[in-house]
């Protein structure tokens, strides 16, 4: 769904790379914690590093930032390759996940940190801390040492000191893990808005995918030192290009069977005797093979009576969950499977539809599930 | 940065550790002689490799053989065995009542009491066994104490004698066992005596089958910090001790300097090293299993 | 509040009686106005008089405190060097000899390491003295300080340290500005480590002091070998104050910063 107005270098061939990984490999000794990954990141992205722990995604940042050398394989920045280029070195700067910031110095000490390092004069360094304390809000705080303000506030000023040397490449490692889920869901959109005002590139290493989902620009999903998928949050969402990819990001219903391929159609036939069902094809799949049928729970519809869609199954509501703004039920279908559908309640209604035991139909039309390869 | 950081230390202690080390192991192989150094031979690169040879065909284990003939030597080290492994028990049945207590003290107790405990180790050890010797003389405090209470009649001869040695010794390791036991029991949560009692323990049986399995690693550290320097221990037997007490310290120290034959007394350290291997090394195994359970 | 138990209160109560009675004991003493020690003969100071007008004594403490300063100073540099290299540099050759020479003396006897450096000191010739015992001293302390910075540098959060590079610094820069102010805490507890055991050796001292440079433990043992003195006594005294005293005003004002710092940081959640 590109739109004119919607800037995707990605989808530009004439646009260059400001970061190319280039078949990168990181091997711990007999273990390969990066395996062979090709990435390109343009300037002004804000481009996600998601996956769950373990699966090289601070490793393949750590490289950016010149703590680990690749084993195999290429790192260039703005052109420059990057190999031998030592971590003080770099224009790129690092936010730690522990924020790591200096407990004997002040927050303004900490900002004024590596402008001191480059040897400008005193009153650049000090209109730079100023303009950064005003950019994230600190100014109140700056004689403050990192344990006299609060978890938010520190994130901050360590924001801050990674912005102050204005980086060519920011990388953020796990930043808002620390804070609680209130706190995090504010500074997730602070984080895009200083992105966008000071226009530098960011990386943001994280395992939460709604954190990609929302600030990114671009995720790239990473499992056992692979990437699995990079595309915008919303392609990673609707058009997962495996069953990892759908099955981490988000709720869905799996449900496997054998593919049937026809002119320009696959279904999935997953019960005897049951009519299969519809949806579309991702990658190439040959009649009979092994096959799973994706489906986020929101596109499916819940009803008493049959409706009139090709793709229905009946079943027993097994649970209901009540979230305040949907409800969640676990339908349990004859064949085996148990499939969960989300129902906004858009109207306060005191009285329910469904009860628990109710026997009733789902729904869904030919384009909201997926066909993955198994 | 790192080689620098490396390399001086390194330097430091190959020159004022390992090389005084060799010179020890070369002395013990060398012979006594009445000379300035007083041993033989010498080392003279100016000789060129013959003087070298010569050199090397000039050491052997004369001094380790005298070690074994003389029963004065194997008398000392058993005897300092002996002496620092009832010292260590002793220590153990002392401070295991203390650390104890310590551990089920009021929480706003124990920052004190853990001074307490570390202050006497930062106060000279030399004073610290000194104030024994008044105490334990003849005509000393304890015993006109004891005379007081009408419990003896006549003064117990208690300095000069092993009793005084084994005093000294408690009393001056003591911190060294009450911190590491304190240490493991300080850890133990108190639900687990509750649960154990809960299942039908007693007691006592929970303070066996509890306690003391958790207190394990905290008493052998301890064991091994008390028995160890005592092992070497030359001030307490020297000031408390009387002249039956054989420990090895005292002896080296007088083969050195009152003998002044540095070739035995080379001999009776590399000896004394290698009986001290065998705890060094399995405390060190210990407190390297210690650390891999905490992981 | 768990009650404690009488078991635990006796066992306490007898347990601090047996630490601390020798040391009150001596201190009483040392205002005993009799040269017998046995004999109560009244309040004096004279012991205290006498001990100032002693030379020797004097010029002992005075070799010591320089040996102690000096001695603990190297070791403070070299023990932190050593420590910062066992945590931080991983495996290098020659890693284990260096692991075993920085442990080895804090299980070594004293009599041992006191004896191979006299025989090195006379083998290259150095006449002993006040250089003689500092080297000596350094050697055996460097270890004890290692051993504290390192636990310090175990728990040291090293993305500090990364966040130093990441941000311009060299190494050293980094060593300098970031990783040495933030354990000088541990440093501190090495020197002050280091300082107490060069005050209290004797046995090293007196391996490798030479006549030109005594120091107050070996005056003092000496003098004890002969038996109680009250001078001794008096001296004894004044060491106990100065120790007591300084755990004390150390322990009250970490206290403090410790109170504050948990103050600050509760007012700083929002």
């Amino acid at each position: 769904m590109p739109e004119a107005d919607v800037v995707e270098p990605w989808n530009d061939p004439g646009a260059t790379p400001l970061i190319r990984i280039e078949g990168v490999s990181k091997r711990f000794g007999e273990f390969t914690a990066i395996d062979d990954i090709s990435i390109d990141i343009y300037g002004q992205e804000f481009f996600a590093l998601l996956g769950p722990s373990g699966c090289g995604k601070t490793t393949l940042m750590r490289m950016l930032a010149g703590f680990e050398t690749p084993s195999d394989g290429r790192i260039t920045l703005d052109g420059q390759d990057m190999a031998g280029v030592a971590p003080n070195k770099r224009h790129v700067n690092m936010m730690f996940q522990s924020y790591a910031l200096f407990p004997h110095l002040s927050v303004w000490e900490n900002i004024a940190f590596g402008l001191k390092r480059d040897g400008r004069d005193k009153g650049k360094i000090a209109a730079r801390v100023d303009e950064m304390l005003k950019l994230t809000q600190l100014e109140k705080f700056a004689r403050r040492k990192p344990h006299q303000i609060s978890g938010g506030q520190r994130q901050r000023v360590a924001l801050a000191r990674a912005l102050a040397k204005a980086p060519k490449l920011l990388l953020l490692d796990e930043p808002l893990g620390a804070l609680d889920k209130k706190l995090r869901q504010d500074t997730q959109f602070e984080l895009m808005d200083i992105q966008e005002r000071t226009g530098t590139t960011f990386v943001i290493v994280t395992h939460d995918q709604e954190e990609a989902m929302t600030v990114a620009s671009r995720v790239a999903v990473m499992d056992h030192g692979q990437l699995v998928q990079v595309d915008t949050p919303e392609r990673i969402y609707e058009q997962p290009n495996s069953v990892y990819v759908a099955d981490f990001i988000g709720d869905v219903n799996l449900i496997e069977g054998r593919a049937v391929v026809s002119d320009n159609t696959v279904e999935l036939a997953w019960a005897e005797g049951r009519p299969a069902i519809a949806g579309q094809s991702v990658g190439t799949l040959a009649n009979g093979d092994a096959a799973t049928f994706a489906i986020r729970p929101e596109k499916i519809a819940i009803s008493r009576d049959e409706p009139t869609e090709r793709n229905r199954v009946q079943g027993k509501i097994l649970d209901i969950g009540y979230l305040g703004n949907l409800s969640t039920y676990h339908v349990q279908l004859p064949e085996g499977p148990v499939i969960t559908c989300e129902v906004g309640n858009r109207s306060r209604v005191s009285r329910r539809d469904f009860t628990w035991e109710d026997e009733v139909w789902l729904s869904w039309s030919d384009t909201a599930g997926l066909v993955l390869g198994s | 940065m790192k080689r620098i950081f490396t390399a001086v230390p390194y330097l430091w202690l190959l020159v004022l550790f390992l090389v005084p080390f060799l010179i020890v192991m070369k002395i013990s192989l060398s012979d006594y002689a009445i000379s300035i150094p007083p041993y033989t031979p010498t080392l003279d690169f100016s000789g060129g490799w013959q003087a070298v040879r010569d050199f090397f065909g000039a050491l052997d284990f004369e001094n380790y053989v005298f070690l074994t003939e003389d029963d004065l030597y194997w008398k000392a080290y058993l005897s300092s065995l002996k002496i620092a492994i009832i010292s260590t028990i002793l220590t153990l049945l002392v401070g295991f009542p203390i650390a104890y207590g310590m551990a089920r003290a009021p929480d706003e107790w124990r920052p004190a009491l853990m001074m307490l405990v570390i202050l006497p180790f930062w106060t000279s050890f030399l004073i610290r066994v000194y104030a024994w010797m008044g105490i334990l003389a003849n005509e000393g405090i304890l015993n006109q104490f004891l005379l007081w209470l009408g419990l003896i009649s006549e003064p117990l001869t208690i300095i000069n004698t092993n009793i005084a040695v084994y005093i000294g010794i408690v009393y001056t390791y003591l911190p060294f066992m009450i911190l590491p036991v304190y240490a493991s029991l300080e850890r133990m949560d108190p639900s687990l005596l509750e649960a154990a009692e809960d299942l039908g323990c007693s007691r006592v049986s929970a303070f066996w089958n509890v306690t003391v399995p958790l207190a394990r690693p905290g008493v052998i550290a301890g064991c091994f910090l008390v028995f160890i320097p005592a092992v070497g221990e030359f001030v307490i037997p020297s000031l408390l001790g009387g002249s039956q007490t054989l420990m090895i310290g005292k002896v080296l120290w007088e083969e050195f300097f009152s003998n002044r034959d540095w070739p035995v007394a080379s001999a009776v350290a590399i000896i004394l090293l290698l009986i001290l291997i065998i705890p060094i090394v399995l405390f060190q195994r210990q407190e390297q299993l210690a650390r891999e359970v905490d992981q | 509040m768990r009650r404690m138990s009488a078991f635990n209160v006796v066992s306490l109560t007898l347990g601090f009686a047996f630490l601390y009675i020798p040391m009150v004991i001596l201190v009483v003493y040392s205002f005993n106005a009799s040269k017998l020690v046995t004999v109560w003969a009244g309040f004096s100071t004279k012991w205290y008089g006498e001990l100032i007008r002693n030379e020797a004594f004097l010029d002992a403490a005075w070799v010591t405190v320089k040996v102690g300063v000096l001695s603990s100073t190297f070791a403070t540099v070299l023990g932190t060097m050593a420590a910062y290299v066992m945590v931080r540099r991983g495996s290098f050759r020659g890693r284990t000899l260096f692991s075993g020479m920085i442990y080895a003396p804090l299980v070594m006897p004293e009599v041992i390491t006191g004896l191979s450096l006299l025989l090195l000191f006379i083998a290259i010739g150095l006449d002993r003295g006040v250089l003689t015992i500092v080297l000596a001293h350094t050697t055996f302390s460097m270890c004890y300080v290692s051993v504290v910075v390192s636990s310090r540098l175990v728990s040291f959060d090293r993305s500090l340290e990364e966040a130093a590079l990441d941000l311009g610094c060299t190494p050293f820069q980094g060593f300098r500005l970031v990783t040495l102010p933030i354990i000088a805490p541990a440093v501190l507890a090495g020197w002050l480590l280091a300082f107490t055991l060069s005050l209290d050796d004797l046995v090293i001292a007196s391996f490798t002091a030479g006549p030109s440079a005594t120091t107050l433990p070996i005056k003092i043992f000496s003098s004890v070998r002969l038996g109680v003195s009250p001078e001794i006594n008096a001296l004894s005294t004044i060491i106990i104050g100065l120790v007591v005293s300084g755990v004390i005003v150390a322990s009250l004002v970490s206290k403090h910063r410790i109170a504050a710092r948990s103050a600050e940081e509760r007012a700083a959640i929002d």
